[in-house]
């Protein structure tokens, strides 16, 4: 599979939020204005990016070896876990501002489950490490794509009479499903007419 | 057998990976100033935002820069101003503590109403038809937008209508003065023995038509008694403490309108 086949593959065909709906929790948290939105995309990719390259060392380097491969789930959260700590520390000395700009958001990604499930689906449809990082980069490009757009539809959202009992996550929610519905128009097919299969 | 491997695999990798942590952790430290910990220790807590930064740390770390001096905080007063300077080697000039104070003694019988106001029972709400209720358009609306944001909840309203506040309570953190519409309350120093109870800029005939306590501008106090530390500015006395003011006692006796008040 080609990189760019990659990269469309996780940034809209298989897009993490608005077509897998995996990691959703900051997708609704963390979308109610457009600057923390791209802060959290931001530092989501990086971290996919790292994380994909760190379970692809780990997993091929030391479970295949010793035939424990059934082990991943739990040390691909442990590695992830280990991963975002150190990332956190470097930031903290290298750059205090962009440490600050982050703020919560790093520590949550740990437990977000697009870092894990990228990790496990590298591993799942067997790519290189090349790929890997291409498809973990490809994660986090989906998400802060989403996490954007929708950032941008509730701060119009709020300037907009809404009924009372739609205000709020629930019309967040409405509109996130609208969104997941545009995105079906994204299939394998647009690989295929593309020659990228 | 296979069990075995697993455990020790797995525990291999935690070692690894928390020896790791452990030694970036020791290699990426950053150090920090004891001085700075030691001014952050040392704040009140309070996050009043009335020395005009964030919060406490914020002001700490200001001061630490050298970026502001000490002084600024109220709840923290002359004692922490001192501790301030003390740790970051530089002297302190004595600083006043300061108390918000409502500039209006007017009862509610003793101000002329323009008309009804029936609207919601706050200051800027009223403050928006006319500028209130009152012919005054200095004096206090009475509706305790000001009690709403007091964080010490230090202002009381007495059942003849004078707004006031305590001041052993106020810390002196100005969220009063932000959210009174026409600006009746400032700070002044704790122990000044003398305020002044009106905030009309009007002249004379126009404030006796509102207000039967409103200060007119006669200048008896400053022509007559010139040691008693008030200027007239904008037809308004005020009152510095810091000036000589031994006859100010003579003066508010004299006051016409009873607007230099004993504190």
């Amino acid at each position: 599979m080609s990189y760019i086949a990659i990269l469309l593959t996780y940034v809209f065909i298989n897009n993490f939020i608005l077509v897998q709906f995996m990691g959703l929790c900051p997708f609704i948290g963390v979308s109610k204005n457009n600057e923390t939105a791209i802060g959290m995309g931001v530092a989501l990719t990086f971290v996919t990016g790292v994380s994909s390259i760190a379970c692809w060392v780990v997993y091929y380097g030391l479970l295949m070896p010793f035939n424990l491969t059934y082990l991943r789930t739990v040390v691909f959260i442990l590695v992830i876990a280990a991963l975002v700590q150190l990332v956190e520390m470097i930031i903290k000395k290298m750059s205090p501002a962009l440490y600050k700009a982050l703020g919560i958001y790093l520590p949550l990604i740990t437990t977000n489950c697009i870092v894990l499930g990228i990790a496990i689906i590298n591993i799942d449809k067997g790519y290189n490490l090349l790929e890997c990082f291409a498809s973990g980069i490809a994660a986090g490009l989906g998400f802060t794509l989403a996490i954007i757009l929708m950032s941008n539809i509730r701060e119009k959202i709020d300037l907009n009479p809404v009924r009372k009992s739609f205000q709020g996550v629930p019309i967040a929610f409405i509109s996130a499903s609208l969104m997941a519905l545009a995105f079906m128009a994204f299939d394998k097919s647009l690989l295929a007419n593309l020659h990228l299969v | 057998m296979p069990i075995l491997s697993a455990f020790l695999v797995i525990t291999l990798l935690a070692l690894a990976l928390g020896f790791g942590l452990a030694v970036a952790d020791k290699k990426l430290k950053i150090e920090k100033d004891p001085r700075l910990e030691e001014l952050e220790s040392i704040m009140p807590g309070a996050n009043c935002g009335g020395c005009g930064f964030a919060g406490c740390a914020a002001y700490a770390e200001a001061v630490y820069s050298k970026t502001a001096e000490p002084g600024h905080c109220a709840p923290g007063g002359a004692a922490l101003a001192r501790r301030m300077g003390e740790i970051m080697g530089v002297s302190v000039a004595d600083v006043k503590e300061k108390v918000a104070y409502v500039h209006c003694n007017a009862h509610c019988e003793d101000k002329v109403k323009a008309y009804d106001y029936q609207g919601i029972t706050d200051c800027n709400a009223a403050s928006i038809l006319f500028k209130g209720d009152n012919v005054c358009k200095y004096g206090c609306l009475g509706c305790l937008s000001c009690a709403a944001v007091c964080p010490e909840a230090a202002i009381s309203k007495s059942s003849e209508g004078i707004v006031s506040v305590d001041p052993d309570k106020c810390i002196g953190c100005a969220k009063c003065i932000k959210a009174c519409p026409n600006g009746v309350i400032s700070l002044i120093d704790k122990d000044s023995p003398y305020a002044i109870g009106c905030n009309s800029k009007d002249k004379g005939p126009s404030v006796t038509k509102a207000c039967s306590k409103g200060c007119i501008g006669c200048r008896i106090c400053e022509v007559k008694f010139p040691e008693s530390g008030i200027k007239i500015v904008d037809n308004l006395p005020i009152f510095n403490p810091s000036e000589p003011h031994g006859q100010i006692a003579e003066a508010a006796a004299k006051c016409p309108k009873g607007v230099i008040l004993k504190r």
